[in-house]
């Protein structure tokens, strides 16, 4: 046997070709599977873009309008697909201005791979033009990132990239590749990497842990789960709804974890958090077991740690052993992926049935429906609400659209009141907040989700922030459906100011430019409306519109988001005015 | 409670990674009292010894962020009592004192310090232990006039085994 490996590996082995470090990457990104990727050229990435140009039959590269277009789009295209996201981008200006995308990826454990160029080797540390110390600057915001200097390092290097992205907790990797090593020839052999010695992606699964959490399911009289990204990223939707409708469970989502469960589901009592639902936060501080599952306590889902579910009993699943007892003390810690923790857990969960610990859910429902909900999607006054904008497009996507969302009001509307039937219909900037990010993941999300209906929900800040990619949508014809919720103000700050700081709206106010004309500039069909009468056709247009469609809808300017948690304050003190 | 701890990583010997371990530290703005990095028992394979004071529950958290590292192998930590620890100091004196101040053989002799190296106008003297003892040599030879001290980070080995090698085998299996 180890005879014909050996063969083998001989037979292998004759298969190297030479070429460059530059056509190395791109045969690297196809052994990858990668058919699509995002970036913006300059100096330092030459070679590997001329490479681009010979390969445009089998790898589509997007030019995005700025590098943050580029990995935002990166990041959307991960999120709905699945698979990594690819962003490249040159040296200096170029690598920084990912940082922001790199960031947030981390934060949200979104799996992309970036490279950058560099200088030449023989420059590094000379200050030469558009050098920057990008393997440092990124350090702490990648789950991994290395700089290569010899064209050598490029198949291993890159195989490692994608195996760190894609495996465990996924999340994003930077390589920097000298010019020199673009250029220089190497013996081009691609084996794809499948384990690191130091590297444990899926740590080991403990069963005792799984049957103490099964223990404390079964006897619980008020269990409580919330369910994060982590879901999603395991694809353990169908074990998730199992363990809710066999132990009777009400489910609440964080912001990530939102259509891992349909939103229509029974026993989805809506989201946790600051700008939740008001039935799952009042009632997280009164059951008795708490179930985390793929989350991660966030401070924007627990309020204040001191009075968060002291009186439950807290399990906590999850991949990252880093996350138990980070932010909340848990009684039984269940590490691996939720996908097989589930299916272990799911044999040993007796049938039951919680009627009446449902029925404080809906009772506390119904106040929110009569306080907020319906008064926001039935407005008195004749100012359009960001909620009936939301409800409208559920109406016309029937709950199937990809919902990307920006940052601030805009995506707690859309957060609250999108209607999601299927999976991987989020994206949205969770961890990191990144105003700006939407515009280009939407372009990303219909790329990576071709099939589907995207529509991005933003605001008239954000809107502003990476405007530049409707340069991106005309160029590349991509049919996203683009909403603005434009209120001349930067929406959520301005609510936390009249909160907070007896209404001195310091730097909020915005004067906005003509939006129709400027997105008719790019050759988008737009629409702007502020009439009630008009909103419905407006929207119904939109949805049926073949390609990329824009409607800015004017709201009311100072509208608020409520139910509230105020910053440090309980979870179940949430405020509904 | 803050505490003084060692932590031990073990990692590849790759370039950076000093950088991202000492990013970890920074980002919860917890100081380094001292850092050692050398090669270990086994090959190419580093061993990072971090002294920090802190309280237990932040140091389980740091360990949890390091061995979550692509290119940490483990991390631990102990208290002093756990761990076997010294630190190595350098004292380098004017040659004349050796001669004309009787008292600094003594103090040589009873902390058992060495002197490396003599010459015409100066000599070294290496003093490795524990901080406090460090500091007391220090302390007794300041008088005489110090002309250069150094004070390595500490290094340590633990009183319970480690089983790295044993753990690298089942990584790779």
């Amino acid at each position: 046997m180890e005879t014909m490996t050996k063969e083998k590996q001989k037979v292998e082995n004759k298969k190297s070709v030479k070429m460059t470090g530059a056509k190395a990457i791109v045969e690297c990104l196809i052994a990858e599977g990668v058919d699509l990727l995002y970036g913006y050229p300059g100096g330092t990435i030459m070679p590997v873009y001329d490479e681009f140009y010979k390969y445009q039959d089998k790898l589509h590269h997007v030019l995005t309008r700025h590098e943050q277009g580029a990995i935002h789009a990166a990041q959307g295209y991960a999120r709905v697909s699945g698979k990594v996201g690819v962003a490249i981008a040159t040296s200096g200006p170029g690598a920084t201005n990912l940082i922001t995308g790199i960031t947030d990826a981390q934060i949200d454990s979104t799996p992309v791979v970036c490279i950058t160029g560099q200088v030449g080797s023989h420059l590094l540390g000379s200050d030469a033009f558009q050098e920057t110390d990008i393997v440092s600057i990124s350090t702490p915001v990648t789950k991994w990132n290395y700089q290569i200097t010899k064209a050598s390092e490029i198949p291993e290097v890159l195989a490692k990239a994608f195996y760190i992205a894609r495996s465990g907790r996924p999340g994003p990797v930077l390589i920097d590749v000298t010019k020199d090593a673009q250029f220089e020839e190497l013996d081009f052999k691609y084996m794809k990497c499948e384990k690191i010695r130091s590297y444990t992606p899926i740590p080991q699964m403990d069963i005792t842990q799984v049957k103490a959490a099964a223990e404390l399911i079964n006897k619980a009289k008020k269990p409580f789960i919330i369910f994060g990204q982590g879901v999603v990223l395991a694809n353990a939707e169908e074990e998730l709804k199992s363990l809710i409708e066999k132990a009777d469970i009400p489910a609440a989502s964080t912001l990530l974890g939102l259509s891992a469960l349909p939103t229509e589901h029974d026993f989805n009592m809506g989201m946790v958090g600051m700008h939740g639902h008001y039935a799952p936060n009042v009632l997280t501080n009164d059951c008795d077991v708490l179930i985390a599952i793929g989350m991660r306590f966030d401070d924007r889902v627990t309020g204040n740690l001191e009075t968060y579910a002291k009186q439950a009993k807290i399990i906590h699943f999850d991949i990252d052993p880093s996350e138990i007892d980070k932010n909340v003390k848990t009684d039984v810690a269940v590490i691996g992926t939720v996908k097989e923790t589930l299916v272990a857990l799911l044999p040993l969960i007796h049938s039951n049935t919680n009627k009446e610990w449902h029925q404080k859910f809906k009772d506390l429902h119904e106040i929110e429906h009569e306080r907020i909900i319906h008064p926001q999607t039935n407005p008195s006054s004749d100012k359009l609400t960001m909620a009936e904008v939301i409800n409208l497009i559920n109406k016309e996507t029937k709950g199937d659209a990809i919902i990307a969302s920006d940052v601030g009001q805009n995506q707690m509307f859309a957060s609250r009141y999108a209607n999601f039937n299927k999976s991987r219909s989020v994206v949205t900037s969770g961890g990191l907040g990144t105003m700006g990010f939407c515009l280009p993941a939407s372009i990303g999300a219909k790329m990576g989700a071709p099939e589907r209906e995207v529509v991005a929900i933003i605001g008239d800040g954000g809107f502003q922030m990476t405007i530049q990619e409707l340069g991106t949508i005309l160029q590349t014809k991509v049919p996203v459906k683009i909403v603005v919720l434009n209120n001349d103000f930067l929406g959520m700050v301005r609510q936390w100011q009249e909160m907070f700081f007896d209404k001195r709206y310091a730097s909020t106010v915005m004067t906005n430019p003509d939006f129709i004309k400027i997105v008719e500039g790019y050759g988008i069909e737009a629409q702007r409306v502020n009439k009630r009468e008009d909103l419905q056709d407006a929207v119904a247009k939109m949805i049926a519109s073949k390609d990329s469609y824009f409607l800015e809808v004017i709201v009311e300017k100072e509208g608020n988001v409520f139910p509230m948690i105020p910053t440090g304050a309980t979870v179940s003190d949430i405020r509904l005015k | 409670m803050k505490k003084t701890y060692t932590i031990s990583i073990y990692t590849e010997n790759n370039i950076g990674l000093l950088n991202r371990i000492a990013t970890i530290f920074l980002k919860r703005h917890i100081n380094i009292e001292s850092l050692t990095v050398s090669s270990t028992e086994i090959e190419n394979v580093s061993r990072f010894i971090i002294v920090s004071d802190l309280s237990e529950e932040k140091v389980k958290k740091i360990i949890g962020q390091l061995e979550k590292q692509v290119e940490v192998i483990k991390a631990y930590y102990h208290t002093n009592e756990q761990s076997i620890y010294v630190q190595t100091a350098l004292f380098k004196i004017k040659s004349n004192l050796l001669f004309d101040e009787r008292q600094i053989q003594n103090i040589i002799k009873n902390s058992n310090a060495q002197i490396v190296t003599v010459s015409p106008e100066f000599f070294v003297i290496e003093k490795s232990g524990r901080k406090e003892e460090i500091e007391t040599l220090y302390d007794e030879l300041l008088p005489f006039g110090i002309m250069q001290f150094v004070r390595s980070g500490r290094i340590s080995v633990t009183k319970e085994e480690m089983r790295i090698s044993e753990l690298l085998k089942k990584q790779l299996n």
